[in-house]
């Protein structure tokens, strides 16, 4: 169906003539013939636009949202609240519809944004600089093996077992191409095990790659785990769930030269896992051999103030197979929305919320805690998830809770074979104490009904004592 | 300082951490609802932060005002011609920015349980199997972010494939005109870039070509239309000649525009495809991202494909299928990124397609090409055919490049001069200065979302431009004058670079 498209049949008449062709398959043939499709693709024909808005309608009433189900699920994506105004901001046309910033004369105002956001994530991170955005968390992981390996000139990353299983996968499948090796550090009550990394840590290390929160939620100690990387002289990289930054030391504090992550939380909505965007930060060291777009001031003839795309020379469009990335893209549009959310909590909402999850994550864990057949998986500071175990089979009590409206969870199981039963735990500031209460008693109540279902019964059948929720 | 400045450029640039005073405020957080402890109490005081980060302080209308100010310092597609090569800047519908905010898909989680994802797998499942269709190669994968991340993935294919059969290649072949991601993606794979020459219609020189394919070669990287716009009409010899040696054929679908419907890289013997979701398949740039690299790939590739992979499951017991997310693949190469990629635009391109159908499709490159070679047309008339010459004279595809060097020779404007000129005039420039291997090169892609009256508009400015250069290069050459800052100092910001705003407390 002809759809977005302008030209008449006199506009095509006219347009032919001038090119001096008979028809529009004339310019076709450059193409030779048996390369020509000659059929019409496979493809049903064009819809309307009220057929195609009730195709998909159906297909979203199929999935269970977080409209429709109390979402207690992170794993590095949150059910946060996106202010109404990034909605607002992010669907003008003159952010929404522009190319990369190639002119910048003409595109002062995506340039800025890149400035300010750039400036708020060095601030959140406590390291100077900052790049605009790569695609998501992850792969900024593996960017940032590929910056540690051109720094030392080593080919061995030291990574701890509480990163992100999808950025560990995401960094073995890079490193395939880049050929690294990865050395993987375990965990001891939830955190990464100090002495095995130490041990871990030698002259051919080019970086030890920590999270914190891990995760399972712990904040780790990333300041003394960093010791060994500075002995050895390696890179320390730390991945960090930004909304947790208004409370935890910044990881530029703590000795890390590149800080970064998923960069969801922050003003970007859920969407099945992207787009988002993911922040990368570092030591003013680093900056020539940063991975992606970075806007920098400057002055245009007149002396008016100005930004543009910065250190140019690192990138794939100037440098080719010589350049630090392969990356072309900022996620522009979705850092905006991290910017505008970050300017709307400002610097004290931002550190409210911090506190407020910090707060609720207490008390869901020491709620929790509290349910028969669930025991804390460790004990290990956290700031908004944290580990569980159930003594029921976590696939089946995931599906009571899902009949009960609850998406109680991350299941640690096929990542964390150690964890068969374990589950992750995530709060927003979205889920209220009620929420969270209701949590604890559908929890409970699938427990023991797969339990008793099962004729085997709580080891627990002593009522139990509260337990201290992450006090360390 | 001119005295002539137009209001905009009177509005200095003013960041939001300069419009911050202490006290203001935009967010009110819900509280906290349970027993307070002090944050002491729960986290070591060593691992707590002892400021706030400097975030700006700053009521909602200032932050509405400030970041609705700024947008009007960008130049956007829904506003005028953006006819920016390689890049298909077509029209994105309103429609799909509706569908993609559907609580169902914005606000579900990536980690939900497929059984209750169920809508969201059957939307990826079928956008896999439309670009499948699209590409002429059956198996495809969503997971790439962007062109650049199906570059990489592609390459690691080729590596694991070539693994999985004992060997071990170190090259790859890519044409003097390739996009600069291709030699990067090389790289970052482990592998060594061989350039292979462009002949004298715009495509692969066949002999430098044969003389360079070995048995070292993993794969030949390839762009078709090339960046030059042009149709390689020897691409199943070359595909012949790089399969002889055992090796991949990658196909770069920034330029798929061209084709959807009136021929396919799996037909012409490619083994691997990325397509950009936010060129062809219209989900909007966004000022530099999100968009979305999927791939599609031949048989033989399909057992290393990332994981997980969306795949469809009949049922049992005479019900409907059902849609699940395969891990269980010993052979993959493994992730590329968290969670199932950027389903975001996955809806987009899905609508896309569904409103256009195979009619449409096909009508849309139909009408690209034929936008492009009109505008081809209407530049080689006048002084633009003089002074901007056409760099291979056949038709093109959905894009062509011309050639400054005439004008810069004549006229002592440079390409970048009439670029900048032309934002005086209201238009987005082309790509300039690529492909490398055409002087003073610009490249111009309209689109068929364009009409007929833009591209005169277009042809007509640039006659007009290089009428003024004959009386008075100088304009054009400290052009611009209307834009919200004038030429930028570039080299500066590199050389020294100030790349975040410098806080007090």
């Amino acid at each position: 169906m002809t759809r977005y498209t302008s030209a008449t049949p006199d506009d095509r008449a006219e347009m032919l003539e001038a090119i001096g062709v008979e028809s529009a398959a004339d310019l076709f043939e450059q193409i030779p013939e048996p390369l020509r499709l000659g059929r019409p693709l496979a493809i049903p024909d064009g819809l309307s636009e009220t057929e195609v808005f009730d195709r998909l309608a159906a297909l979203a009433a199929r999935n269970a949202d977080a409209e429709k189900q109390v979402c207690f699920v992170g794993a590095g994506m949150y059910d946060h609240y996106v202010p109404a105004i990034v909605d607002a901001i992010t669907s003008r046309s003159e952010f929404l519809t522009p190319y990369t910033p190639y002119q910048p004369e003409i595109s002062q105002g995506g340039l800025q944004v890149m400035f300010e956001f750039q400036t708020a994530m060095s601030e959140l991170t406590g390291l100077p600089v900052s790049n605009a955005g790569l695609y998501e968390g992850p792969s900024s992981v593996a960017s940032a093996g590929y910056l540690a390996m051109g720094a030392t000139k080593r080919r061995r990353f030291v990574v701890s077992r509480g990163v992100h299983p999808h950025s560990r996968e995401t960094l073995a499948t890079y490193s395939q191409g880049y050929r690294a090796e990865i050395v993987e550090v375990g965990l001891e009550g939830g955190l990464t095990d100090a002495a095995a990394l130490a041990a871990a840590v030698d002259g051919e290390t080019a970086a030890v790659i920590l999270q914190s929160p891990n995760f399972l939620g712990a904040v780790e100690d990333v300041e003394a785990l960093g010791a060994a990387a500075k002995e050895h002289g390696a890179l320390l990289v730390v991945a960090t769930d930004p909304m947790t930054l208004g409370i935890l030391k910044p990881p530029g504090e703590c000795g890390a030269d590149i800080a970064l992550g998923e960069g969801q939380p922050l003003g970007n909505r859920l969407d099945f896992g992207g787009p988002s965007f993911g922040f990368f930060c570092a030591t003013e060291e680093q900056i020539r051999r940063m991975p992606g777009r970075i806007a920098g001031e400057t002055e245009d003839i007149d002396g008016r103030r100005g930004f543009v795309l910065a250190l140019q020379t690192r990138e794939q469009h100037i440098r080719r197979e010589k350049a630090t990335n392969n990356i072309c893209t900022a996620q522009a549009l979705n850092a905006l929305g991290a910017m505008v959310h970050l300017a709307w909590l400002g610097r004290h909402g931002f550190r409210e919320l911090g506190e407020l999850l910090a707060q609720r994550t207490a008390y869901a864990r020491e709620r929790l805690a509290a349910v028969d057949g669930v025991e804390l998986l460790h004990e290990a500071p956290v700031v908004r998830e944290f580990a569980v175990r159930l003594e029921a089979p976590v696939a089946a009590v995931l599906d009571r809770c899902a009949e009960g409206g609850i998406a109680a969870g991350y299941p640690l199981g096929h990542e964390y074979p150690e964890h068969e039963n374990g589950l992750l735990v995530a709060i927003t500031e979205r889920r209220s104490r009620e929420q969270i209460d209701e949590l604890a008693e559908v929890l409970g109540t699938a427990i023991a009904e797969i339990s008793s279902s099962r004729g085997s019964f709580s080891t627990k059948d002593v009522q139990k004592e509260p337990q201290a929720g992450g006090v360390a | 300082m001119p005295a002539s400045e137009t209001p905009m450029q009177r509005e200095r640039a003013k960041t939001i951490y300069e419009k911050s005073k202490p006290g203001r405020r935009a967010a009110v957080l819900p509280d906290a609802g349970v027993p307070e402890r002090p944050l002491e109490d729960l986290i070591p005081a060593n691992l707590l932060r002892s400021e706030p980060p400097r975030l700006p302080e700053i009521a909602e209308p200032e932050i509405v005002r400030h970041y609705n100010r700024l947008s009007r310092r960008n130049f956007d597609l829904d506003s005028g011609f953006y006819p920016l090569g390689s890049c298909t800047m077509k029209h994105n519908p309103r429609l799909n920015e509706r569908v993609a905010a559907l609580p169902g898909h914005a606000r579900l989680h990536p980690a939900q349980d497929p059984q209750r994802a169920q809508g969201a797998l059957e939307l990826m499942w079928l956008l896999q199997q439309s670009l499948g269709e699209i590409c002429g190669l059956p198996h495809v994968s969503l997971q790439p972010s962007a062109g650049s991340h199906g570059e990489l993935a592609g390459l690691l294919l080729t590596r694991a494939y070539h693994a999985d059969r004992g060997e071990q290649r170190t090259k790859v072949l890519a044409p003097d005109t390739s996009h600069g991601t291709n030699p990067a993606s090389v790289t970052m794979a482990g592998y060594e870039v061989v350039k292979v020459a462009t002949n004298e219609r715009g495509g692969v020189e066949m002999d430098d070509l044969r003389a360079k394919v070995t048995d070292e070669i993993a794969c030949l990287m390839l762009t078709n239309p090339n960046t030059l716009g042009l149709f390689d009409e020897n691409i199943a010899e070359i595909a012949a000649l790089i399969h002889e040696v055992g090796g991949t054929l990658y196909y770069d679908g920034a330029n798929l525009n061209a084709v959807m419907g009136q021929s396919r890289p799996g037909d012409m013997g490619f083994d691997i495809v990325h397509l950009n979701l936010h060129k062809s398949f219209s989900q909007p740039h966004g000022g530099g991202g999100p968009g979305a690299g999927p791939i599609a790939v031949s048989d033989r590739i399909e057992p290393y494909l990332p994981r997980p992979q969306v795949v469809r499951r009949e049922s049992d017991n005479g019900g409907g299928p059902s849609f699940d997310l395969e891990f269980d693949r010993p052979k993959s190469i493994g992730r590329l990124r968290g969670f199932q990629g950027n389903f975001g635009v996955f809806v987009r391109s899905y609508a896309y397609i569904l409103s256009l159908g195979a009619d449409g499709l096909a009508e849309a490159s139909e009408t690209a090409v034929l936008n492009a070679n009109y505008l081809k047309a209407r530049l080689a008339e006048g002084r633009a055919g003089e002074r901007l010459p056409i760099a291979f004279e056949r038709h093109c595809m959905h894009e062509f490049v011309l050639s400054g060097k005439p004008m810069k020779k004549e006229l002592g404007l440079a390409t970048l001069d009439l670029a900048k000129r032309l934002l005086d005039y209201g238009f987005h420039p082309p790509t300039v200065y690529f492909p490398l291997l055409v002087d003073e090169a610009l490249m111009v892609e309209p689109t068929e979302t364009e009409t007929k009256e833009s591209l005169d508009a277009f042809a007509d400015a640039i006659e007009q431009i290089l009428t003024e250069a004959e009386s008075d290069p100088e304009i054009a050459k400290q052009a611009p004058y209307t834009t919200p800052v004038r030429r930028l100092d570039e080299v500066r910001a590199t050389r020294r670079p100030v790349v975040r705003q410098p806080l007090g407390d």
